[in-house]
């Protein structure tokens, strides 16, 4: 019985980021049932579907950080894609240093970055944690100025990783190749393949640790957190050194993915549709419960919505406007606030039905009704608790 | 009396003092020191690879061993940039270079400089001003570029030509001039337009490589990628491989990307893509001659820019014009 509770309030957290998917799914198989294809191209499927997943990697991850940054220091992360633009910097830099980009030099490359990415974490974490510094202007600091760290690490000329030599044109042949698109004889492309393995981690350490808790705790209130025993300063300073993991990974597969460090560019907006994906996925931006499966869908659902934009033929000009006005459509229809509308209107429907009913009007389609309703009003209830 | 010549030393000294000091402070504004004073106003390195390379070359041109004293200001902030016009103004340098983040504001500036004497030349980007507030203006012509890019597309003979168009930055100078050839050819009926996309504001790869996949997916039928830069291009290729769909000197499909990366001329010379425009940004060495010569020109002028394809690409071309690193011979860049 408690269980059951527990999978309705999960199931009421995700009603927002599911019927946005849903809306989009809905949408995308009105154009053309062919967006559910997938089909086998160069020993790899080949779809939509697969693309979208593929394409959506690096943002995954960098929600996953986002979350929990939202969820213990009520504030945002702005610098992700700014740290996660250094983190590749060292990354290419000892690989190209390292002289052959062998799998040995790619690993070891990668635990570099990610002690880069722990220290971008720290530094945000400090300032958030320690001097008490919004998060979003302290990460705002390195925002304006990490893409010039970026440049004078990666030596300005925005360097190229290990590429095969002309004779293989179209055969992918260096590990670096294969980190960004397939490994070999895996159909599978390897960020798709990353992602779920680093999905997998976090849900673990949720599992198996307290973060959880401790997060939710600090988020919802640091001064009852701390009476508790439970030290704000280091659970958001811990998120902030998630968040910098986070960036180094999402660094990782998007520097792979280009084949090159362009500085200037890498990951340039993404700290938008991060912050979009945690609030699609039912998370409130001031901190407290987090839910990091809709962020996820969230993530999913915003790359699927600049796919949709695409198929639509939306014209080039007034794309930024049309993904604009879907995004408050989306909000506004999947909010608590209609939702607690709709369920008002549900109310309301019953009770003239019941009136018809107690009159002796239409029985069968008046028993079959009301079931269905409270089916429907169902998950709103744990919702209406929470706040 | 005695005291009387002790005052007149002591007022010789202080004037002995004070025009010495005079001479010194008076020479490097004036030719005793031999040096040209350049002030240079321009945009921050790690804005993109073009900038780069402009803010190098402008380095190696504007040196003391060239006769020049040189002072720098790279801010992407234009109110910034007017402060240090302004600065370089009241220095009094003889000349001053400006690449103006803002096409507007700068009315003010520019006819101050004009009152002190200051011949000021404008590079990579122009501003909205009389012609007279200036000297001379160097610029790329982004609509020349797209002509020479739309003609070598036509010039591939391709019957029909259905076209993929990636565009940069919706309204920037580079998207409009580098659209308006193909959008005209389209007008004309010499190609279509199949599928009309944008990489955004950051002229970005992933946004490129989802509008191919876009077309794919619609079974667009196109022979021809147009994209406004390298790192777009790289994208829609990118795209292509992984649909399985040939591409480059032998394929089906020609790719043209712009901006002259190295990376970008080295695929073009491995046939892996078909031409690249050049966006010359060494505005440096040309002015310099200008200068050097005496015979400043005025008004606007355009460089003359390069386009290469699979046949003219040369490993001189690459080094001397290519922007970025080089991934060297016979590598691409996937």
């Amino acid at each position: 019985m408690i269980n059951m509770q527990r999978l309705k309030q999960q199931i009421s957290h995700l009603i927002l980021p599911l019927s946005v998917l849903v809306i989009l799914l809905v949408i995308n198989l009105i154009k053309g049932p062919e967006y559910f294809s997938i089909t086998m191209t160069n020993g790899a499927f080949y779809g939509p579907i697969p693309l979208l997943l593929d394409h959506a990697s690096e943002l995954v991850i960098l929600t996953i950080g986002m979350a929990l940054v939202t969820a213990a220091s009520r504030g945002q992360d702005i610098s992700i894609g700014v740290g996660a633009t250094i983190t590749s910097a060292v990354f290419v830099l000892f690989v190209l240093n390292a002289g052959e980009a062998s799998l040995l030099t790619i690993v070891a490359g990668f635990l570099i970055s990610c002690v880069a990415g722990l220290v971008i974490g720290a530094f945000n974490g400090t300032l958030v944690s320690v001097f008490k510094v919004q998060p979003m202007i302290a990460t705002l600091i390195l925002l304006m100025g990490g893409r010039s760290i970026a440049f004078l690490i990666d030596g300005k000329l925005s360097p190229l990783l290990d590429n095969p030599i002309s004779k293989q044109i179209g055969t992918s042949i260096t590990i670096s190749d294969q980190i960004g698109t397939e490994i070999f004889n895996v159909p599978i492309s390897t960020p798709i393949i990353l992602t779920a393995v680093f999905i997998a981690i976090t849900a673990l350490v949720l599992k198996t640790t307290n973060l959880r808790l401790y997060v939710e705790s600090v988020g919802i209130n640091p001064s009852a957190a701390r009476l508790n025993g439970i030290s704000p300063k280091k659970i958001i300073f811990l998120t902030f050194l998630i968040m910098g993991v986070c960036t180094a990974v999402a660094g990782f597969i998007a520097v792979n993915k280009a084949a090159r460090h362009d500085s200037s560019n890498l990951l340039k907006f993404i700290m938008m549709d991060a912050i979009l994906a945690v609030a699609i996925g039912g998370n409130s931006l001031s901190g407290g419960k987090f839910s990091l499966t809709g962020a996820i869908i969230g993530a999913y659902t915003i790359e699927m919505l600049s796919q949709t934009l695409l198929r639509l033929d939306v014209g080039t000009e007034t794309l930024r406007a049309f993904k604009a006005v879907f995004i408050i459509i989306l909000m506004v229809v999947a909010s608590p606030v209609v939702r607690d509308y709709a369920g008002k209107i549900l109310q309301f429907a019953r009770q003239i039905l019941q009136k018809v009913r107690t009159r002796g009007g239409g029985g069968a389609e008046g028993g079959t009704g009301a079931p269905d309703d409270t089916d429907v009003a169902g998950p709103d209830i744990p919702v209406k608790k929470e706040e | 009396m005695k005291k009387n010549t002790s005052k007149i030393m002591v007022i010789l000294a202080i004037i002995a003092m004070v025009s010495t000091f005079m001479v010194f402070t008076g020479c490097p504004g004036d030719d005793a020191a031999g040096l040209i004073k350049v002030g240079i106003v321009n945009l921050p390195p790690e804005e993109s690879g073009y900038r780069q390379a402009n803010v190098e070359a402008m380095n190696n041109v504007f040196s003391t061993a060239n006769g020049y004293e040189a002072k720098q200001t790279n801010t992407g902030d234009n109110s910034e940039q007017i402060a240090a016009a302004k600065g370089y103004i009241r220095d009094g340098v003889d000349y001053l270079l400006i690449s103006a983040q803002n096409a507007s504001g700068w009315d003010d500036t520019l006819k101050s400089a004009k009152d002190a004497g200051i011949k000021v030349i404008l590079f990579d980007r122009p501003i909205d001003t009389d012609v007279s507030n200036y000297q001379a203006a160097l610029l790329s012509d982004m609509a020349y570029e797209g002509k020479m890019a739309t003609d070598w597309v036509l010039s591939l003979g391709l019957k029909p030509t259905n076209l993929v168009l990636i565009r940069g930055a919706m309204g920037s100078g580079a998207e409009i001039g580098r659209s308006a050839a193909v959008l005209e050819a389209q007008k004309a009926g010499k190609l279509k337009i199949v599928a009309d996309g944008t990489g955004g504001d950051s002229w970005s790869l992933e946004e490129a490589r989802k509008v191919v996949e876009a077309a794919i997916a619609a079974k667009k039928d196109f022979n021809v990628i147009y994209a406004q830069n390298d790192g777009m291009a790289q994208g829609a290729v990118q795209a292509l491989e992984a649909a399985g769909i040939t591409h480059g000197k032998d394929g089906k499909v020609k790719i043209i990307g712009f901006d002259f990366n190295r990376f970008a001329l080295r695929n073009v010379q491995a046939g892996y893509w078909d031409a690249n425009m050049q966006c010359n940004p060494r505005q440096a060495a040309e002015i310099s001659k200008w200068i050097k010569s005496g015979k400043l020109p005025s008004g606007i002028i355009y460089q003359e820019e390069l386009l290469v394809t699979t046949d003219t690409i040369t490993d001189e071309i690459i080094d001397t014009w290519g922007i970025n690193a080089d991934p060297g011979k016979g590598k691409i860049t996937r």
